[in-house]
């Protein structure tokens, strides 16, 4: 009898050990590539690519189940980038270039709620309590989450209008920008 | 003088004969004049006067914004009418704020400056008076003058090369300004010599203009530090780094500066300009601009007011043939397409060319057949036909990596390519999107950088209160002993 609850005891102890030393030791690192996607990301959590944030974005990405192009607001720099973190072949011209999107607050319906400049994972905007707010252009990367919490709906994305610093010649054989 | 030997260039059918040999023309004053605040390379202007508000000739109207600007200032008296946007001199066609200047007929100026002695100013004096008077480069970079002399007398400068060559076809305006002008544009270039401290300045002149050499050699003679180079007529003769690689033997490295080797270019309408601001006090308010091209009927060269629109140029100059197939600013070869001619002539347009459909090239593109004449001439060094291979299959990065950026856009391999492919327009076309990644990556890491500060500034701010939170409950189980 004495001896039966020895042996049990000790081989719970011991097994217990063992299972709390491999636990520490023999431990499944977290995929490298996932940390190495997640610093290319733009951190904003902004939900575009249909995951729940950039941390699952990147996982996705290192399994190779989300496409290189997944996210829109880092536009086509991030893409290549990540095509060469993961050795992906890619065909640039098929990627088709979105036009730079900006926030924009339409001041006739702007009631100064506050609740977009808590959502702007940028600090984008800026406002006071029933004040009008407004959008620092350089600072918004059109992730769209402060278009959902809007009350009145005021708050819309839009093409960033082309100037003379940012037009650019078109490629031979392509149809240039009508004037 | 040791002279080296530069690499490349072509012989194109220069078009000089009609406009070199006729005095310039001032133009009768226009009905408004239209300012762009973007004239230069770097930050915008800005406005510093009213709608409604009088000017005097001369007056500063935008002031320069940060280093990298330059000011705008008043081409004659009148009154502003509006502050708004215009169509820039630019192949976009693209609005851009523009200043609308009323002139009155009177031309009223501001007191003129009392005569000083420019050699007895210091560097960093001469070179805020250019930069008061908003001199940009005027050969068509547009550079602020003022930058380039500040950076030039950080270092030393042995010589100072004064830009007189056009090689460009049609443009006659630095010629006649060398014929009309001689000895203001080599005491400009004097002044400039005492800026930057050099001990040396060289002339360089194509030798198609020989009025222009032998004006410019009697003017410089009484100075033996100032040298008129005759320079081999070949294009791109005039562009910068081939005009140092010719006259110091040295080539500018790829990615470096013309300062790295001791030398500085300036055109010579710049220069003029120059002595015009330190010796009378007048700002650059107008410039010379060649008007010609098969459709114009009678070529010459204009004395123009900034802001003076570009219809309203070739209408004084007597007007059209024949409808232009292309309108360019500048010269043939690295001109700019312009939209149409209600467009203002600005600080760096040194011709305006009306071209006919037989002066153009050919638009019918057929395949590279390999030939290696685009290699031949290209005066950088370049294979122009294995980057427009690579940029066609949209791999700029690998266009880059075999010299793409040391391309000088002067346009010799389109020039000569057999098969009319537009090899400059690729490249174009590439430099533009390397530019506007590297745009897009700075703004990706600003924006990266903006949410880690922010979800930083959110833990704090949870740590703070949970802080809090923990302290008053420490206090009131405290004062709860107390009572205890």
């Amino acid at each position: 009898m004495i001896s039966a609850i020895m042996v049990i005891t000790s081989m719970g102890l011991g097994l217990g050990y063992a299972l709390a030393l491999s636990s520490r030791y023999l431990k499944v690192e977290k995929n490298p590539i996932t940390e190495d996607i997640e610093a290319l990301l733009p951190g904003s959590q902004c939900g575009q690519c249909g995951f729940p944030g950039c941390g699952a974005a990147a996982e996705a990405l290192s399994r190779g189940e989300a496409p290189v192009t997944l996210c829109p607001p880092g536009g086509k720099v991030l893409v290549m980038a990540l095509a060469q973190k993961l050795s992906v072949e890619l065909d640039l011209s098929s990627i088709e270039e979105q036009a730079p999107m900006l926030a924009v607050i339409k001041a006739e319906t702007c009631i100064g709620c506050t609740r977009c400049l808590k959502v702007c994972p940028t600090d984008a905007i800026i406002g006071a309590p029933k004040q009008l707010h407004t959008v620092i252009k350089s600072a918004c990367s059109a992730c769209g989450k402060c278009i959902g919490v809007c009350p009145t709906e005021c708050l819309h994305l839009q093409p960033v209008a082309q100037d003379l610093k940012t037009w650019r010649w078109s490629k031979p054989g392509q149809i240039t920008a009508q004037i | 003088m040791k002279l080296a030997r530069t690499r490349g260039g072509v012989h194109p059918e220069y078009h000089k004969k009609p406009t070199s040999a006729l005095p310039v023309e001032s133009l009768p004053l226009p009905q408004m004049l239209y300012l762009p605040l973007q004239q230069h390379v770097g930050t915008t202007a800005v406005p510093v006067v009213k709608v409604g508000e009088y000017v005097r000739k001369g007056q500063m109207i935008a002031s320069a914004e940060g280093h990298l600007s330059a000011h705008i200032h008043a081409p004659t008296s009148g009154k502003i009418k509006f502050i708004a946007d215009f169509t820039a001199p630019h192949p976009s066609g693209l609005p851009t704020l523009t200043i609308q200047l009323e002139p009155d007929g009177l031309d009223i100026a501001d007191d003129e400056l009392p005569d000083r002695d420019p050699f007895a100013l210091s560097s960093r004096e001469i070179s805020s008076i250019v930069s008061e008077a908003g001199i940009v480069g005027m050969g068509g970079a547009a550079f602020p003058s003022a930058v380039k002399l500040d950076q030039g007398s950080k270092g030393q400068i042995h010589t100072l090369i004064i830009n007189g060559s056009e090689c460009e076809p049609y443009l006659t305006c630095d010629d006649r300004l060398m014929q009309e002008h001689a000895d203001g544009i080599v005491d400009g270039a004097r002044i400039m010599m005492h800026a930057l401290n050099a001990p040396c300045a060289r002339i360089a002149i194509e030798g198609n203009k020989p009025e222009a050499i032998a004006t410019m050699k009697a003017a410089a003679s009484s100075w033996d530090n100032i040298a008129v180079v005759p320079m081999p007529v070949c294009y791109p003769m005039g562009s910068a780094k081939q005009m140092i690689q010719f006259i110091t033997g040295k080539e500018v490295p790829a990615g470096g500066r013309s300062a790295e080797l001791g030398v500085l270019v300036h055109n010579v309408a710049t220069t003029f300009a120059v002595h015009q601001a330190l010796r009378t006090g007048r700002p650059l308010i107008s410039r010379l601009v060649t008007v010609g091209g098969g459709a114009i009927r009678s070529p010459r060269n204009f004395h123009v007011l900034l802001g003076t629109l570009v219809s309203d140029l070739i209408e004084s100059s007597g007007g059209l043939k024949e409808s232009p197939a292309r309108l360019l600013s500048g010269g043939p070869m690295m001109g700019q397409i312009m939209p149409h001619a209600h467009v203002p002539i600005v600080k760096n347009t040194s011709g305006i060319i009306a071209l006919i459909g037989s002066e153009l090239q050919k638009d019918d593109t057929r395949p590279c057949i390999r030939c290696g004449r685009c290699v031949s001439v290209c005066p950088a060094g370049l294979l122009p036909l294995q980057m427009a291979a690579r940029i066609r299959v949209d791999d700029v990065d690998g266009a880059a990596k075999i010299g793409l950026t040391d391309c000088i856009s002067c346009g010799s391999c389109s020039y000569v390519c057999p098969s009319n492919i537009p090899l400059v327009h690729y490249f174009t076309f590439a430099k533009g999107e390397l530019s506007s990644r590297r745009e897009q990556q700075r703004q990706n890491d600003h924006i990266r950088g903006l949410t880690e500060s922010r979800s930083k500034r959110l833990a704090e701010q949870k740590r703070a209160k949970a802080e809090e939170l923990a302290k008053k409950k420490a206090r009131s189980n405290n004062s709860k002993e107390t009572v205890n």
